[in-house]
């Protein structure tokens, strides 16, 4: 089926992508007894407990410390594991900072952080539990690839190469059940973005759980104006698929991006860091949370009141395209 | 090598960290004379560990948790094969391998490290992972007593005596002195031992300048069955130059010429003596 003929009602809808993350982990975990799980008390939330269950070898369990998490997946990934740490994306971010630069990145050891009920996904938990700085402390340190899959395929295939790759990684996902965005395009690798839909007049780029929004949004302004818009799943960060960008911005059309991950120093200013570089002045706009104490509410909630949603998307874009 | 010639190797260690620290203009002085004469047993007659196959997975490992006191480490692994000596003429230098801290482009390095702290979690993933593997490699820490309060540390003696590595052994350098002062005035870390052992910990004290404690400590198996070992070294900051001996201005001091030399007749006179 050509893309932009796909109704919203023809998405298939899947489950969160942090339940596809311990699938998979259980899959691989069938075949390779090198596949190892660092949890800090997180396997609830990260959905390992059958893991555990299945592979009690393989999940090694350190407690709240997130800095031991880190530095213990270093050692495991030293010794040769294909280590996953896993732990909520706020903390494991943040309190692990120092130990993801030096003993992950720095050292070169091949373990894939992964950053669990990521950005807002704790919803009216508040700020302690959100991740709105994660992208933007990773960009700034040297030899970490970071992931932030759209849907269940980008997912599982995300989960599937890190496990084969031999470098940092980290990878973030959200606890809300996920359609399915490109049924069609089955091939996903790290620094290539996916493109879910085609037009020409507008392109949205955007990453996680803000992909769907972005698509529903695309539609709409097709469907209300004829807007024809391209969506982009930029599921890695960084490296940054400049290939693509450049390919996006060469028609002169607005860009939009959009990213559960505050507007400093995200996808956004990645983007627009390199299109400005190169001499693109395309309109262009950042979506995400703004630099203010983040308001209560669920994760729709929260997307809603910041515009990271069909309607406040859409907005932007007719504004962008000047209807 | 026998027992005199591992003596006469630390003499010897000393005078090339401090040729190197003299040239370099730079370097944790004091730290690395207290902590060489682990260095010299672990490399000497310890550590499993081969400088033409230094990857090999059944290798003992080694991370320098107090990564500052690098020249100790780099003068031993020199000595010890895994690269020329000569190679150190460029420490600290524009371009060079060979900086301020351990770094993993140098062969015989396994890890990274310098910020503090971060030593021992690394090395309980490496001992879990002997574990599992069934493999009987040993793995080994040095410890800074300064670097003792990093919570991280506190984190790690958790999960090493939760996971019962009785194939892991942190040693701590046990100087009793920091950059601003003791650690008693500093951080209040008395009572090591008996935090340790309340950890799950075995522990054993010895002297960190008698080379014979420290082999036994190192080579006897572990301390206790299931229970990861707890090397107390108690050792003297600056050891072998009398007038750097717990003289805190050597914490990252570099001689001047005439103290360089001095301090070379004092170890020339050590030579004599053994």
């Amino acid at each position: 089926m050509e893309l932009d003929k796909i109704e919203e009602k023809d998405l298939k809808m899947g489950e969160a992508n942090q339940v596809v993350f311990s699938e998979t982990m259980q899959a691989l975990a069938e075949t390779d007894k090198d596949i190892i799980a660092v949890t800090s008390d997180s396997r609830g939330s990260g959905k390992l407990v059958p893991f555990g269950q299945q592979f009690p070898k393989q999940i090694v369990e350190v407690g709240i410390a997130e800095q031991n998490l880190v530095g213990v997946a270093a050692g495991l990934a030293s010794a040769g594991k294909k280590t996953f740490a896993v732990s909520p994306a706020c903390f494991l971010s943040a309190r692990a900072l120092e130990q993801i630069k030096n003993d992950i990145c720095y050292s070169d050891n091949p373990v894939t952080l992964v950053g669990i009920s990521s950005g807002v996904s704790y919803g009216a938990l508040g700020t302690t539990h959100h991740s709105l700085h994660d992208y933007a402390v990773l960009r700034a340190i040297n030899n970490i690839t970071i992931v932030a899959p759209a849907d269940n395929f980008e997912t599982e295939q995300a989960v599937r190469l890190a496990a084969k790759h031999d470098k940092p990684i980290y990878m973030r996902f959200g606890k809300k059940a996920m359609p399915f965005l490109n049924e069609e395009n089955k091939t996903f690798e790290f620094g290539k973005g996916r493109v879910v839909r085609e037009g020409e007049d507008l392109a949205i780029i955007a990453c996680g759980e803000t992909v769907y929004p972005a698509w529903t949004a695309a539609k709409k302004l097709e469907d209300e104006h004829g807007i024809k818009t391209t969506v982009v799943s930029m599921h890695t960060i960084k490296p940054l698929d400049v290939k693509l960008l450049e390919a996006l911005a060469q028609n002169g059309r607005p860009i939009i991006t959009v990213e559960e991950h505050m507007v400093n120093g995200g996808l956004g200013e990645a983007c627009a860091s390199h299109l400005f570089q190169n001499g693109y002045k395309n309109p262009f706009k950042i979506m995400g949370i703004p630099d203010e104490y983040t308001v209560t509410g669920s994760q729709v909630e929260i997307f809603d009141h910041y515009g990271i949603s069909k309607e406040g998307i859409y907005e932007e874009g007719k504004k962008l395209v000047k209807i | 090598m026998t027992n005199k010639e591992l003596k006469l190797k630390s003499v010897f260690l000393r005078k090339s960290l401090l040729k190197y620290i003299y040239k370099a203009k730079a370097g944790h002085t004091g730290g690395s004379l207290s902590c060489v004469d682990t260095l010299n047993v672990l490399y000497n007659r310890v550590l499993n560990v081969d400088p033409n196959d230094f990857r090999n997975p059944n290798r003992d490992r080694y991370i320098q948790s107090k990564g500052h006191c690098v020249e100790a480490l780099f003068v031993t692994l020199a000595d010890r094969g895994f690269f020329p000596m000569s190679d150190l003429e460029t420490l600290c230098q524009y371009k060079s391998h060979y900086i301020g801290h351990p770094t993993k482009k140098v062969n015989g390095v396994e890890q990274n490290t310098g910020a503090l702290g971060h030593g021992l979690p690394i090395c309980v993933g490496e001992a879990i992972a002997a574990k599992l593997d069934d493999k009987d490699y040993r793995v080994f820490t040095l410890l800074g007593d300064g670097e003792l309060p990093e919570g991280s540390n506190w984190e790690a003696f958790l999960s090493a005596a939760h996971y019962k590595l009785d194939n892991l052994y942190a040693i701590l350098d046990y100087n009793k002195q920091q950059i601003t002062g003791d650690n008693s005035e500093v951080m209040n870390t008395d009572s090591v031992r008996e935090k340790l052992q309340s950890f799950g910990w075995a522990v054993k004290e010895v002297d960190g300048h008698n080379l014979e404690e420290l082999e036994e400590a190192l080579n006897s198996g572990p301390l206790e069955k299931g229970k990861p070992n707890f090397i107390i070294a108690h050792t003297i900051k600056g050891k072998g130059i009398s007038y750097m001996e717990r003289n805190l201005k050597w914490h990252h001091g570099v001689p001047s010429p005439e103290q360089y030399e001095l301090a070379l007749s004092e170890l020339n006179e050590a030579v004599a003596q053994i």
